[in-house]
């Protein structure tokens, strides 16, 4: 599980243009949206690009994003279980 | 004569002045983001959206931060900045990078990001989100810069004051061909309220051309 | 400022190839949307609203007639198909000679001749077709247009903002007549982009309703004749008569939170055409069925003091038809005010927007003066156009 989190810290910096923070800034649990790294609804799209592209997981309705995309660990115990 | 251009900026491959004077020099520079991102590194703006736009987007902020710099926002209303910008490429260099992403139907994978970006006037959003400008905005397309029709549209956005002052220029990019001339046009009244107050050049196509050049 | 009267007009869209037609189509309730399955287009099924391409070849052939062209059909892109049927059929309806040195021509797109993009295109036409201006001065030579175009570029409210330059460029006296056109074609392209933000509706869009999930996309054309000289127009004389544009700058793709922005833009054109809310017959507004989108435009309704005011969205009908769109909805909007009718705003059941905005639910029959048309586009940008009976 600690290397699927340090691999999505660093495919979710390339995936959202992330330029200036490195995988080190990152916290597993620290909120993705809202305050810490700041995304928007733009980075939320893209998430769900990166889970289908990366990890061939769809994810049909995009409101199930807010559970999934809620911290890198939520993403990374959602990849694990499917 | 009503209006003024008090500052001015001009970006091709390898320079970027203000002003007629250097503010950055590269040369050797192989790709446009290797020019543009240590410079506005140097610029220390501390705005990492920076880094989510396109190259176009990228180029044409750039641009504009460096001429508003001048501006002195107390004296103005945001409401009616306004920003007029043309180009020939249109966003056709991010066109092609969304149009990769969709080429091969079994990597088919089009970004949000990219799309957003496939329309040349998302710089002008950019730069009026940075600075708060809400007034008049336009994108304007030809095939090389004229001064003219920049020039018709900023003119009577002022004659019928719709606008108090504007920003305008042209912004192309293409791969890592670049050619800018970012303007900022102010009125003569402002100019002359006694300070220390940058160029004082007439704004009119005669002197676009002139800057461009 | 001069007055600029519209003198002939024409749509290009599913629902025909004359203003006619379309208007026709509106007013009987017919919606051209409808789901389409061409994987050359998505790779699943998807509502659009297209073209018909037999049609448009047809009238195509008749054009090129008409106008002595020794050129063949297979010489022209899709789009630019749509344009010079549309500008062939508006001037047309107006005794002028476009060739004049006092005619202004602009000409809105958002993406052009994108389709040649894709790899089988590219061995057809001249990659340098891809360019706008390139495919603009294919236009402008075909009629003999004398000055440089002015091309607008900008997003979703490209039509409306070329309508509002040629009136404030006739206004001003740069020119005497202006041929306003604009268009945009349905390609993987965009269908892919607006997928990828998932803001594509299953079925035909729905603006304003309670159970709006999202757009339908379109394609079309538009051309609007502005001229100073009302001797040129029939009986029924509409002018424009105030314009604006604005800029929410709070996001790249999603609209202002507070509607503020648009609000401003709607009362600047009302100021400068003098008009007060209770003189606006109705708004045609940009509706199209994103949950964003509808609800910023209910509070800058309220913001601009006509929540009052009928409003409708034609979206329902075409679709966001992107550099088109608000061509081709000022033309319907104009012939609305011109046969003093509300045209029922096509997907609407219940209201979902947060204001207590009147969306029109039927055909009805009014006396009024003005409309309003208004716009919002990517990059956070909003076009605001005031047409009035003379």
């Amino acid at each position: 599980m600690e290397e699927l989190i340090e691999k999505l810290k660093k495919e979710v910096i390339e995936q959202l243009n992330l330029e200036d923070i490195s995988p080190e800034d990152i916290e597993a649990d620290s909120p993705l949206f809202g305050e810490g790294l700041g995304l928007d609804s733009i980075d939320a799209l893209e998430l769900i690009v990166l889970l289908e592209k990366n990890y061939g997981l769809k994810i049909e309705d995009p409101k199930d994003g807010k559970k999934i995309f809620h911290s890198i660990r939520t993403m990374a115990e959602y990849i694990t279980e499917h | 004569m009503s209006h003024i251009i008090s500052s001015y900026s001009r970006i091709t491959p390898g320079s970027i002045t203000v002003n007629g004077q250097s503010e950055y020099d590269d040369e050797n520079f192989i790709t446009f983001a290797e020019f543009i991102k240590p410079f506005f590194k140097r610029l220390d703006l501390g705005y990492p959206k920076f880094y989510k736009m396109d190259a176009l987007s990228k180029l044409g902020f750039v641009a504009a931060e460096l001429v508003l710099r001048q501006v002195n926002y107390d004296l103005y209303d945001k409401d009616r900045a306004g920003i007029v910008l043309a180009n020939r490429s249109s966003s056709l260099d991010t066109d092609l990078v969304h149009q990769q992403s969709i080429s091969n139907r079994s990597q088919y994978f089009p970004s949000p990001s990219v799309f957003v970006y496939t329309l040349p006037n998302i710089m002008i959003g950019e730069i009026c989100i940075r600075h708060q400008l809400k007034g008049e905005n336009a994108f304007l397309i030809s095939e090389k810069f004229e001064s003219r029709i920049l020039f018709d549209y900023v003119n009577e956005l002022f004659m019928h004051n719709r606008i108090d002052f504007c920003l305008t220029g042209w912004v192309d990019l293409m791969k890592d061909k670049f050619d800018v001339l970012m303007i900022l046009v102010e009125p003569v009244r402002i100019v002359n309220s006694g300070e220390e107050h940058g160029l004082t050049l007439p704004f009119s196509a005669t002197t676009m051309d002139e800057l461009y050049k | 400022m001069r007055p600029v009267y519209i003198a002939g007009d024409n749509i290009i869209s599913s629902l025909g190839i004359t203003t006619y037609d379309n208007v026709a189509a509106l007013k009987g309730g017919h919606v051209g949307i409808r789901v389409t399955s061409n994987p050359r287009l998505f790779p699943t099924p998807v509502p659009l609203s297209l073209v018909d391409s037999a049609l448009l070849e047809d009238q195509f052939r008749k054009v090129l007639k008409l106008n002595n062209k020794s050129e063949v059909s297979s010489e022209f892109t899709r789009l630019e198909k749509f344009l010079i049927i549309s500008v062939h059929e508006a001037v047309s309806q107006v005794q002028v000679d476009v060739k004049d040195r006092r005619t202004l021509f602009v000409l809105s797109t958002t993406k052009g001749n994108i389709d040649l993009l894709e790899e089988k295109q590219k061995t057809v036409f001249n990659p340098q077709r891809i360019y706008l201006w390139e495919m603009a001065r294919i236009i402008a030579d075909f009629f003999g247009f004398s000055n440089l175009p002015v091309i607008i570029s900008n997003a979703c409210i490209s039509g409306i903002m070329a309508l509002m330059t040629a009136y404030r460029y006739l206004g001003a006296g740069m020119y005497d007549l202006a041929v306003v056109t604009g268009g945009d074609i349905l390609s993987e392209f965009v269908i892919s982009g607006f997928q990828s933000f998932q803001s594509i509706s299953p079925t035909p869009c729905r603006p304003y309703d309670a159970g709006r999930d999202g757009l339908s996309l379109g394609e079309g054309a538009g051309t609007m004749i502005l001229t100073t000289d009302k001797d040129r127009c029939d009986e029924m004389v509409v002018k424009i008569t105030g314009a604006a544009t604005s800029n929410d700058a709070n996001h790249i793709s999603g609209p202002s939170r507070t509607g503020e922005e648009l609000g401003f833009a709607i009362r600047n054109a009302m100021k400068e055409a003098d008009l007060s809310p209770d003189k606006i017959g109705f708004i045609n507004a940009h509706g199209t069925a994103t949950p964003f989108n509808d609800e910023m435009e209910s509070k800058a309704i309220v913001h601009a003091g006509l929540v009052e005011v009928p409003v409708n969205s034609f979206k329902g009908f075409w679709g966001h038809t992107l550099g088109a769109a608000g061509l081709i909805e000022s033309i319907a909007s104009v012939h609305a005010l011109k046969e003093q009718v509300l045209i029922r705003s096509a997907g609407f059941k219940s209201l979902g927007v947060p204001e207590p905005i009147h969306v029109i639910e039927f055909n009805e029959e009014k006396s009024f003066m003005s409309c309003l048309k208004s716009a919002s586009g990517f990059g956070g940008c909003n076009a605001v156009i005031v047409f009035e009976k003379d």
